[in-house]
This record gives C-alpha cells, sequence and structure tokens, in this order.
C-alpha cells in the first residue's frame, strides 16, 4: 500500500472531519462525536473501495452503503458531498427546512444515500435484505454498513446477525464503531453489550478487529471480509468518539451536541494544523 | 349455500399463481403454514425465505430487498405486523416508501380460539394513520386474489389485512373489477347506505335482506380500500339515502368508520352510526360465537341503520 494514498485519505478525512463540524455548527444540532468516530472509515469505503457511480447514484450493480447508526449522516453527507454526490455547499443548510439533507438520512432525498436510517437496529436489516437480493439475483455488488457500539443494545441488531450468518451473507461487511459511549455515558455503564467480539463469532460472523482509525488496519479488514466465503463479517472498530478534535475526544457529551463559535473555531483551528502537518510530512 | 374460503387461503393461492414474476419475493416469520406463504413457497422455493419469529428484522429485510428492485411480500400475524412491527414499518418502509407489501393475516376477533393476544382490532387504525401506506381489507377470496394482484402491480407499500376464518365468496371472478381506492356499490338503495369492508360484508348484505322485510331501502357499499378512501362513493351515499352505517371487524375508533366519518364530516354530514369493536379487546371463542358477543352481526347492523334513519331530519 502506497504511503501517499494514506496520506491522501487522512487529509480526505480531514476535510471531511471540518464538514462534520461545520454543519452541526451551522445547524446548532446534530452528533459530532459519532460522526467523527466512524470517518475514517467511511473515507476508506467511499474513497477507495466502494463501486459507486456519482452520475447515476442508483446504478443496480453498485456497492451498498447503511449507515445503521443514523444519527451519523454529518460525516455521511460529507462523504457524499466530497465525492460529488451533491454540491459542497449543500452541506451548510444541514437540518434546515429549505435542504434535503434531513437530520438523519433519507433515501429519497439525498443523493448517493442507499437506505433511510436513524431508528436504531433497523439499519443492519435493510443491509441483510440488500445482500440477500444481490444473493438472489447472482449479483457481485457488495453490502457495507456502520453500526454504532450502543446500537447493539436494540435487539433487532441480534435478529439481522442471525438472518446474515443463517443465509450466509457473504457480500455483507460491518463495521462496528466501537467508541464505547453513548448519550448516557459509557455504553459498559448504561447496558454493557460486551463481550461483542464473542457475541458476533457466536451469532456466526465472521469477526475482524481493528484499530478503527488505522487506514491500514481498515483495508487489510475489507480484503479479509471480500476473501470470507460463506459467513458476513464484523469488522470491530476500536474508535475514539470525537476524533481529531482534542477538547471533543471521549467524550459523551459530544454525542448529540453543536459546539459553540468558539469552540468550532478551535476544532477547525486544530484540524487545519493537522492538514498542514500532513502537507508538510 | 356459497362456497367459503379463507382470504388467508386466497392469498396463498394468488402469490403461488402471480409468483411467475421474478421481482416477487416472499417472506416470512415462522407461521408460513398459517400465513399460507407456503403455498407459494412449495412453487417458488429459491424466492421464499424465512426470517423466523422476528417481525421487526422481517420488516426491515424486506425493504432492503425492495431498495434492490424486489416486489416484496412480508408476511406474518397482523397483530405482530402492525403492531410489534410499526416502527420497522413506519421508518424503513412507509417513511422510503418502499415496495414492501404486508401481507398481514389472522385480523379481528375472527382469529377465534387463540384469543384477545393474538386479535388485532386496532391494525387498520395504526396503518391508515402512516403516510404512503395503503390500506386494503377484501370481503372475499376473489377480492384477495384481485387485491393481491393490484398489489403487485402498484409501486408501494401495501397492508392487506387478511382473515383466518372461511367466509363466503361473494364476488363473481369473471365480472369482478378491483381497483385500489374505488368502493363496489354492492346493491343500490335510497333509505340508508351500509358501508362495509372485510368479513363484515356478507353480514352487510344480510341486514339489506332484514331492512327489506321492514321496508327500508339499503345501499351496500364495500370499501376493500379503506386508504386511501373512496370519497365520491361515500359522498355520493351521503346526498342520496341520507344516513350511513359503517361496518366493520375492528375497533369503531380509528377503522373503517373514523374514514367514513372523516369523509362525511368535511364533505357532506348526515347521520351515521357504526357497528365495529366497541373499544374492548377480544377473547377465545368459537369464531362465529365471538362476532355474535362483540355485534358483529347483521342484526346488529339493521338496527344501527333504523337508528341512523331516525336520526334523518
Amino acid at each position: 500500500m502506497e504511503k501517499q494514498e494514506i496520506k491522501q485519505l487522512q487529509k480526505l478525512a480531514t476535510v471531511i472531519r471540518k464538514h462534520i463540524i461545520e454543519q452541526v455548527f451551522n445547524a446548532s444540532s446534530g452528533h459530532p462525536g459519532g460522526s467523527l468516530s466512524c470517518t475514517d472509515i467511511l473515507t476508506v469505503l467511499y474513497f477507495r473501495e466502494m463501486r459507486v457511480d456519482v452520475k447515476n447514484p442508483q446504478w443496480e450493480d453498485r456497492d451498498r452503503f447503511v449507515l445503521s447508526k443514523g444519527h451519523c449522516a454529518p460525516a455521511l453527507y460529507a462523504v457524499l458531498a466530497e465525492k460529488g454526490f451533491f454540491p459542497r455547499e449543500e452541506l451548510v443548510k444541514f437540518r434546515s427546512a429549505d435542504s434535503y439533507l434531513e437530520g438523519h438520512p433519507s433515501m429519497r432525498y439525498v443523493p448517493g444515500v442507499d437506505m433511510s436510517t436513524g431508528s436504531l437496529g433497523q439499519g443492519i436489516s435493510t443491509a441483510v435484505g440488500m445482500a440477500l437480493a444481490g444473493k438472489i439475483d447472482k449479483k457481485d455488488y457488495r453490502v457495507y454498513s456502520i453500526l454504532g457500539d450502543g446500537e447493539t443494545q436494540e435487539g433487532q441488531v441480534w435478529e439481522a446477525c442471525m438472518a446474515a450468518a443463517h443465509y450466509k451473507l457473504d457480500n455483507l461487511t460491518a463495521f462496528l464503531d466501537h467508541n464505547g459511549l453513548q448519550i448516557d455515558g459509557k455504553i459498559t455503564d448504561v447496558m454493557s453489550p460486551e463481550p461483542v467480539e464473542e457475541k458476533f463469532k457466536a451469532f456466526g460472523w465472521n469477526v475482524i478487529k481493528i484499530d478503527g482509525h488505522d487506514y491500514v488496519q481498515i483495508i487489510e479488514a475489507i480484503e479479509k471480509a471480500k476473501a470470507t466465503k460463506g459467513a458476513p463479517t464484523m469488522v470491530i472498530a476500536e474508535t475514539v468518539k470525537g476524533k481529531g478534535v482534542s477538547f471533543m475526544e471521549n467524550q459523551a457529551g459530544w454525542h448529540g451536541t453543536a459546539p459553540n463559535k468558539e469552540q468550532r473555531d478551535q476544532a477547525i483551528a486544530e484540524l487545519d494544523a493537522f492538514l498542514q502537518r500532513l502537507e508538510v510530512e | 349455500m356459497a362456497q367459503k374460503i379463507a382470504t388467508r387461503e386466497a392469498y396463498g393461492n394468488a402469490l403461488a399463481e402471480f409468483g411467475g414474476n421474478e421481482r416477487i419475493v416472499v417472506l416470512d416469520a415462522d407461521l408460513s403454514k398459517s400465513t399460507k406463504t407456503d403455498t407459494f413457497k412449495k412453487k417458488y422455493p429459491e424466492r421464499f425465505f424465512n426470517i423466523g419469529i422476528a417481525e421487526g428484522n422481517l420488516m426491515a429485510v424486506a425493504a432492503g430487498m425492495a431498495t434492490c428492485g424486489k416486489i416484496v411480500f412480508a408476511s406474518t400475524f397482523a397483530i405482530f405486523a402492525a403492531l410489534r412491527a410499526c416502527e420497522q414499518i413506519r421508518n424503513s418502509i412507509c417513511y422510503p416508501r418502499l415496495n414492501v407489501k404486508i401481507g398481514a393475516t389472522h385480523a379481528g376477533i375472527s382469529v377465534g380460539e387463540d384469543g384477545a393476544s393474538h386479535q388485532p382490532v386496532e391494525d387498520m387504525a395504526i396503518m391508515r394513520a402512516l403516510p404512503n401506506m395503503v390500506v386494503i381489507s377484501p370481503a372475499d377470496a376473489v377480492e384477495t386474489k384481485f387485491a393481491v394482484k393490484a398489489a403487485i402491480e402498484y409501486d408501494g407499500p401495501v397492508y392487506l389485512r387478511l382473515g383466518r376464518l372461511s367466509v363466503p365468496v361473494i364476488f363473481d371472478e369473471s365480472t369482478y373489477k378491483f381497483e385500489i381506492g374505488k368502493g363496489v356499490t354492492v346493491s343500490d338503495g335510497s333509505d340508508v347506505t351500509i358501508i362495509a369492508t372485510g368479513l363484515m360484508l356478507q353480514y352487510a348484505i344480510k341486514a339489506k335482506e332484514l331492512l327489506a322485510e321492514e321496508g327500508i331501502s339499503a345501499r351496500v357499499i364495500n370499501i376493500h380500500t379503506v386508504k386511501p378512501i373512496d370519497k365520491d362513493i361515500i359522498i355520493k351515499a351521503a346526498k342520496e339515502t341520507g344516513a350511513i352505517v359503517t361496518a366493520e371487524e375492528h375497533n369503531i375508533i380509528g377503522g373503517l368508520g373514523s374514514a367514513v366519518a372523516e369523509v362525511l364530516v368535511e364533505n357532506y354530514p348526515v347521520p351515521m352510526k357504526m357497528v365495529g369493536i366497541e373499544d374492548k379487546y377480544g377473547k377465545s371463542g368459537k369464531p362465529d360465537a365471538l362476532l355474535k358477543m362483540y355485534g358483529l352481526t347483521a342484526e346488529n347492523i339493521a338496527v344501527k341503520a333504523k337508528e341512523a334513519l331516525r336520526m334523518k331530519k
């Protein structure tokens, strides 16, 4: 893997993190913490891995993506805008009445969104449906999804996982954004889903554990998932909620809180500084 | 005596009959022998998927398949479809307006012996309140067959309300015309109109005969599509007969009666009475005994029709 390529992805991810901060700041609401924790995974998926066509978002042979943790729409929107599905200028209108950028993604309004999500637990089920449809049609498209770790408290996640293994959906790869925090605090304090690795294994999934901010590990996990036959893959990505913005990192309080002007300025300054470091390295 | 077939039976037969369409996929939640989707499964096993006892997952898997161009029939008992999986239907099917048909069998108290836990009396009210949802409640096997065909041809979410109990075949397959959203005038009349849906249509027809014995001319209208409801046929009936009684195997709150009342109140208010389950849960018993116990009879429709008539100015 080229070092240059990874640096390029890191730069993109930093731009995307800036978009996340700006969207949530402009909307005075939204979910920065979890958006920042899944940014690197999303960046790899859309800019290195997934077969999509921005000119034909509904292309039937495209790879699909379902943001099961739909509240992290700012991350998805930033990625889709950078990819070219819709103008970057639209991002400033996130969550406003004159925009199609709903607080949670809508497949009917937002070009590039494959499934409407927001109600936790349902996205992964719909991804199972897409993967099953692909099997029936003998298509070679792949289906990707990102789940929150708090989301696994929804029983439906396990219904979906049971079904994915039962139907041997090896065309399905899910990422668990394991940042350890949810609205009310640590997931292990609120309602522990641990040990998640053993649980997904017991549900018949191929499980890979990675650092969710390490590009080499993310890319390798995707390759391993593609090589796995007869079972879906769950990539348990150890992540940092609020990743990239010092004062947001590992703080449950930044799950669903918008920064004020001062905080926004500091966040953007930190991300700009990181971009500059990437340039000179 | 007319031939008797349960609408769930007709549903399974219709899925098998029209199942040649390769886009059709049928999902069930461990009830395929009861919902009769096993009739489809026997003919097209490669397009039948059991999702197990997991109705929330059933609906969202169906939604995901629909995004890939499938016409998905997701079946389970109405109580688990409309109530347990309500939010999945709302957020994953109706909000994105996906092409999923919910084959909800065992609706109403005519479920019988299984009792109240398995007898939804509120499913139409809930499904009717969801934007983008079409709600169809067929009266007999012929109507069910045409409803399934129309649902296949219609692009969007449909809730098919089906029954466990065998009911008389009312319509003639060779002449019957079905169109989503269009009510059917079963017989004309001038004094009062009985508007019925589902298995209550047979009792509405009988009630007309009872009223005729007393010199009262009743029109009978069958509303198979509870949403979007046929406003024109209701307003016309109100204008021409001046009194209306509705009949449904459902809570009088939120179902056919409410839908008809909404149309009348905004367009042409006339005296109206509702026959239905009066905001109560069902119970165990033989279906026929329960229908009598809850007042879902021709006699009760006739009584209410006369009450509505007396309210005419």
